[in-house]
């Protein structure tokens, strides 16, 4: 997709549907991992909790309606998000082919200090990366699914492991997801030229 | 001047009844207000939780929507039983109400045709039935338990209960109180528990429903009404979920 022509031609790297939708994941996702964190700790089923502090709601009451009300909007973006990705061809262009040992390759070279990015295109870590974080969202969601409504929705709190088990798969799909973001938003600060674009979609082109 | 002129209430009262209604709403939003957002530095807490009553309000109707009237909550047998079952209430296990069972009497009022109350041997002559399911608690622990007594339905409509009333209330002798929709009232797991492990988890009549969280399952009891007025609860008042189905 090219935007613009003339000496400083420059592309658009981000469709604007995918900054919209990234950008209201993100907050999103902070506010169910911060209030889900509260919500943890009113009966915490590993022995620890979160420090207050990094939590949001105040109380359990005000946790859970924090994360009943956001949790609309990250099903209902995110859905929007995969049929975006699906029906236009963003997710075959950006996130394939995947490659677990290009993967690897490009984690080595970043050990070594040479970060394979270029605008525009994902490596094969970042590609991996994605679609695992969608695959962890995803879990995150039908998990709680399954522990909101373990009578209606018993099918899919049994498919869970049932009630006891499905709160530690959502549990641990909430620590996948922080896993990754350490790494993405490291990544997206520290890589230069890397946040912006997502912001305004466009990057000089590659010369 | 004119006396006043005297008008019928009539007209007014759903009005009245809102606005008050609003006032309790607004008294439960500010306390939560302090609360929610404590911690966060938005300075305009109040819109922030009206926008979060108005999403618990949205998932009341979206729950009452999804709640199945056929579909029965899973049932565990006498093994799966959990020993000790946790105990919780807004008080302390020795701030639990002692009431003497010869004495005790169910107080009933409301849309409800036979407003006699009811003794624990009359109750006991009703037809009884039991169940071994899992009470989900609103902190996310669950127990499995084993409760008997009176399907909820059968008693309602012995009391000629308006069953096409909204709410169905409860005032216990702890100073509890809480409500449920009527769909989930006439579900065939919802009991007027008589029977259970001990004492302390209500006697001598609590609510036992496996399709609500814990807290939804009143317990000791004293008096059951049938009303259109939403009557909310000690918990949904401070901010928790009315609705609350599992
Ligand atoms: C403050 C938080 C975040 C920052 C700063 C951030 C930053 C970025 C940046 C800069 C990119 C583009 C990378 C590139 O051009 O190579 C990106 C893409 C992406 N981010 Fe984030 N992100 C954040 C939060 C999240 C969250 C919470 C998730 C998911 C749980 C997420 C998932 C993704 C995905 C899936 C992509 C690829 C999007 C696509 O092209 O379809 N991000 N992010």
């Amino acid at each position: 997709m090219v935007a613009a022509s003339g000496a400083d031609a420059r592309k658009t790297i981000h469709p604007l549907f995918i900054r919209v939708t990234h950008w209201v994941n993100a907050f999103a996702i902070f506010v169910m991992v911060l209030s889900g964190w509260r919500i943890y700790n009113a009966s915490p089923p590993f022995g620890f909790e979160f420090p207050a502090g990094f939590t949001l709601g105040g109380w359990l009451a005000g946790a859970l309606a924090w994360h009943f009300a956001a949790m609309w909007l990250l099903a209902l973006n995110g859905f929007a998000y995969l049929a975006y990705g699906l029906v236009s061809g963003h997710f075959r262009r950006s996130f394939l082919p995947i490659s677990l040992r290009g993967a690897l390759h490009d984690v080595l070279v970043a050990c070594r200090g040479q970060l394979d990015h270029a605008p525009g295109r994902y490596n094969a870590a970042q590609r991996l990366l994605y679609i695992g974080v969608i695959l962890a969202v995803i879990i995150a969601i039908l998990s709680g699914l399954a522990i909101w409504k373990p009578v209606q929705l018993q099918a899919l709190t049994a498919l869970m492991g049932g009630y006891e088990t499905a709160r530690r798969v959502h549990f641990f799909a909430m620590a996948a997801i922080v896993a990754f973001l350490i790494v993405h938003i490291g990544l997206a600060v520290s890589v230069k030229g890397m946040l912006a674009p997502m912001f305004t979609g466009r990057a000089e082109a590659p010369r | 001047m004119k006396p006043p002129r005297l008008v019928s209430l009539r007209g007014v009262r759903p009005q009245i009844a809102r606005i008050e209604r609003r006032l309790f709403l607004k008294q439960g939003l500010s306390l939560g207000a302090l609360s929610l957002l404590s911690g966060c530095t938005l300075k305009d807490d109040d819109a922030v939780d009206r926008l979060l009553f108005a999403m618990s309000r949205f998932n009341d109707r979206v729950q009452a929507a999804l709640f199945d009237p056929a579909q029965l909550a899973p049932t565990y047998s006498e093994a799966d039983v959990t020993t000790p079952f946790p105990f919780n209430a807004y008080y302390e296990e020795k701030d639990i109400p002692r009431i003497d069972g010869e004495d005790y009497r169910l107080r009933l009022s409301g849309l409800v045709a036979d407003k006699r109350p009811w003794s624990l041997s009359e109750l006991r002559a009703l037809p009884q039935s039991s169940q071994i399911t899992r009470l989900v608690c609103v902190e996310g622990w669950s127990a499995i338990g084993k409760w008997r007594g009176v399907a909820l339905r059968h008693f309602l409509e012995r009391i000629g209960a308006d069953l096409t009333a909204r709410y169905v209330g409860f005032k216990c002798a702890d100073k509890y109180y809480s409500s449920i929709d009527m769909p989930s009232a006439l579900h065939p797991q919802t009991l007027l528990a008589l029977d259970f492990t001990d004492a302390k988890y209500g006697y001598p009549l609590r609510l036992r429903l496996p399709t609500k969280l814990g807290f939804k399952n009143s317990k000791f009891i004293g008096e059951i009404f049938v009303t259109n007025d939403y009557p909310g609860g000690y918990w949904e008042d401070k901010g928790y979920n009315w609705f609350s189905g599992s």
